[in-house]
């Protein structure tokens, strides 16, 4: 029994640290933008579908090999200006004025090079790190473009509003990501070990089964936390994006570009979102039904506070536990009492767990504390 | 011109209180309706009614309900799919078990009474929860109802997957079969909703609503008991809604499970508030309208130009353009399709003399 119990806790953990890092690519956005960003699922579904067909072999029914090469060359421009940028604040800080043609013909050298990679592995089927950098480099062109074309003109707008334009964000996404790269289940191949692990063998009889995949997942998630706590503590970045989240007007008048700085956060949340889709793709398959993990997200949001960052880690560790715990063990108890068809409780009792909680503590977890005047 | 109202003068407080104070507005709205009433079963075909009339008066009821909580009371929710569903479970419940009440207007508002009754219960939390945390949480009561329609066998009548047919319907001895009876029955209770909604936003429990929507503490500090006037909110927005599941399920769709009223459906009728501006019923009405037609014409156009496409890239198509069309929407008028018609009024009052 209690290996049974231990056994579900570390599977609901494991899931758990998958909610998390969808949570944390909201809690990013919210806290920069005060924006409820509901695209975040659609992201995730965008960004996997990218790798999974990027790295998968091309078939001409559905993919087009100009998908491959725009990629190819979205990958060569960002490769580009990262190095135009990198060159020009460590080696010709105060080069001439000449400075914008240089960006252009490296931005165009990226976009061969990208073309050439992208012809030179012929039927698509690129090794899985190059997909990964391209994804990576098309979530942020994703951000750039929400950006300025959203964003930009909803500035000082309520928040239903934005809310509401986030969820257009996420039809556009679901339909235009299933539109390039089409929507029938794909695998991520990740090459992680599939055989099942046993711990403990001389504690419990049988041991405790764990598959190692999710163990990888959550060591990616982890690594993936402490990157972003150290960008968030430790950077300039970090400090104007923490400046910005404090107060926007204060943020602003002393120089932070509010802009630059929503374009940062989205690219970093979409880089959440890839880290999400890869683990996700690969654990059970990339498919259209991914990008409603953001719901699975949601309570994760309101247990762990929208503004905090170790709230979403914890919110995500207890709403995973919780919510296998209660399938396992409280839904067949519920299912005799009243005579259900079937448990599937796991649905709405994260949603329960969550609300029960607001009610005695409505800010979460570790939100701050709401203090009200009128 | 004509839109003009120089000369009316009112003179008893009545007059001076009517809903529509200018008498063009009124003349307008009595022929719109009376053309709804006489004219469109004159001509309109089937596909018309079943397609587009009844899906839009019906969600347009919805979304007067999701107006009142959200636009007048400020309160966010995101179960209104739910909601629906407590309607249309409900009515079907005594309907399949109290033949006697073959009524089908005692049905529907018995279904509304339960849907307001449930709504109250998961406002409850509004009181200590607000913003954006409340449309989080009113998603439990979304996800816990869908669960609960699923599962419980009782409340379907034991049948597998939940779906349940309804058939034989009736209203005062009339009885509803062609789609044209269907539309008139819709759209008789439209318009007394309607009514209703209105003369309750106009008077004192629709002022106590946007005094707390505007600032909770405010109000509760020149006496409006933000306990009752958030409960009045959800029940009243509830009842309406609940109403409006009730005859999606019995007068648009017939035979049903509770996938009709999953989350899409929030945020359908969510859309139509936001699309059609919020805090306005006529708002609610164009809304439903953009939201019912869009679809339908985004499906039809590529055939009209003589494009052929599969039907999923079609569909696929389709979700990019709408999502496009809500962000272009809210970018051009973020206080929706309402605000555009009172700024097409008002240009109309001064034309074609604008100085």
């Amino acid at each position: 029994m209690l290996g049974a119990f231990l056994e579900t806790l570390i599977g609901g953990l494991l899931t758990g640290v998958l909610y998390s890092l969808v949570a944390l690519g909201f809690v990013l956005i919210f806290k920069a933008s005060g924006v409820f960003n509901f695209a975040q699922g659609a992201m995730v579904l965008f960004a996997a579908l990218t790798i999974a067909r990027l790295s998968g072999e091309i078939d001409n029914k559905e993919v087009h090999l100009a998908n491959f090469v725009v990629a190819a060359a979205i990958l060569g421009v960002a490769v580009a200006l990262i190095g135009w940028y990198a060159w020009r604040e460590y080696v010709a800080r105060g080069a001439g004025p000449d400075e914008r043609r240089k960006m252009q013909m490296l931005a165009a050298v990226g976009a061969l090079v990208g073309g050439i990679a992208a012809y030179s592995y012929g039927k698509g089927a690129w090794p899985i790190w190059l997909a990964i950098a391209a994804t990576a480099a098309i979530m942020g062109l994703l951000a750039y473009a929400i950006e300025r074309l959203v964003l930009r003109h909803l500035v000082n707008q309520e928040g239903i509003i934005l809310f509401m334009a986030t969820l257009g964000i996420a039809n556009f996404l679901d339909g235009f990501g299933q539109t390039l790269w089409g929507s029938d289940i794909y695998k991520i191949n990740l090459g992680l070990p599939k055989d099942p692990l046993f711990l403990f063998e001389n504690v419990f009889p049988g041991g405790l089964l764990v598959d190692p995949g999710e163990l990888v997942a959550a060591g990616i998630a982890a690594g993936l936390v402490v990157v972003l706590a150290i960008f968030f503590q430790k950077t300039r970045v970090g400090r104007a994006l923490r400046a910005v989240a404090d107060d926007h007007a204060a943020a602003q008048s002393v120089g932070i570009p509010l802009n630059t700085i929503w374009l940062i956060v989205w690219t970093v949340s979409g880089l959440v979102a890839l880290a999400a889709g890869l683990i996700w793709g690969a654990k059970l398959g990339v498919q259209f039904s991914i990008s409603l993990i953001a719901l699975k997200a949601l309570p994760v949001l309101i247990l762990g506070g929208f503004t905090s960052v170790p709230g979403a880690i914890v919110g995500g560790l207890i709403i995973g536990a919780g919510e296998k715990l209660s399938e396992v063990f409280l839904a067949p108890v519920l299912v005799k009492a009243f005579d259900l068809a079937g448990g599937g409780i796991e649905n709405w009792f994260a949603y329960m767990l969550a609300l029960v909680f607001l009610l005695f503590r409505p800010q979460g977890l570790f939100g701050e504390r709401i203090i009200e005047r009128v | 011109m004509l839109y003009r109202e120089a000369g009316q003068f009112k003179t008893t407080y009545v007059a001076d209180q009517q809903i529509f104070p200018i008498l063009q507005d009124r003349m307008f709205v009595l022929a719109v309706i009376v053309a709804a009433f006489l004219a469109v079963p004159m001509f309109a075909s089937p596909y018309l009614y079943t397609e587009i009339l009844i899906p839009f008066l019906i969600l347009s009821m919805a979304a007067i309900g999701l107006n009142i909580l959200v636009g007048y009371c400020g309160q966010v929710s995101l179960g209104t799919g739910g909601f629906m569903a407590v309607g249309a479970y409900a009515a079907y419940n005594l309907w399949l078990r109290v033949p006697e009440v073959n009524n089908l207007i005692v049905v529907f508002l018995f279904g509304g009474v339960m849907a307001a009754a449930v709504g109250i219960l998961f406002g409850i939390p509004s009181l200590r929860i607000k913003g954006f945390y409340l449309a989080v949480a009113t998603l439990a009561s979304q996800f816990f109802l869908d669960w609960l329609f699923a599962r419980v066998k009782w409340l379907t009548n034991y049948t597998p997957s939940g779906s349940v047919a309804v058939g034989k319907l009736e209203v005062f001895g009339w009885h509803i079969d062609t789609p044209a009876d269907r539309y008139l029955l819709i759209l008789g209770l439209v318009v007394v909703a309607t009514l209703v909604a209105k003369n309750l936003v106009r008077g004192h429990i629709g002022r106590s609503w946007m005094a707390i929507r505007d600032m909770d503490i405010a109000a509760e500090i020149i006496g409006f008991r933000p306990l009752r006037t958030k409960l009045t909110a959800f029940a009243v927005s509830s009842f309406f809604i609940g109403v409006s599941g009730a005859m999606w399920a019995f007068l648009r769709l017939g035979a049903w499970e509770p996938l009709a009223f999953d989350i899409n459906r929030s945020f359908q009728i969510l859309f139509m508030v936001i699309i059609g501006g919020l805090g306005s019923l006529l708002g609610s009405f164009l809304g439903a309208a953009f939201i019912v037609l869009m679809p339908i014409l985004l499906n039809q156009l590529p055939g009209w130009f003589g494009i052929r496409m599969s039907t999923a890239l079609l569909s696929h198509l389709e979700f990019m353009v709408f999502g496009a069309m809500i962000v272009f929407f809210l970018i051009v008028e973020p206080h929706g399709l309402a605000r555009l018609w009172a700024v097409a009024k008002e240009k109309l009052r001064l034309w074609p003399f604008p100085h």
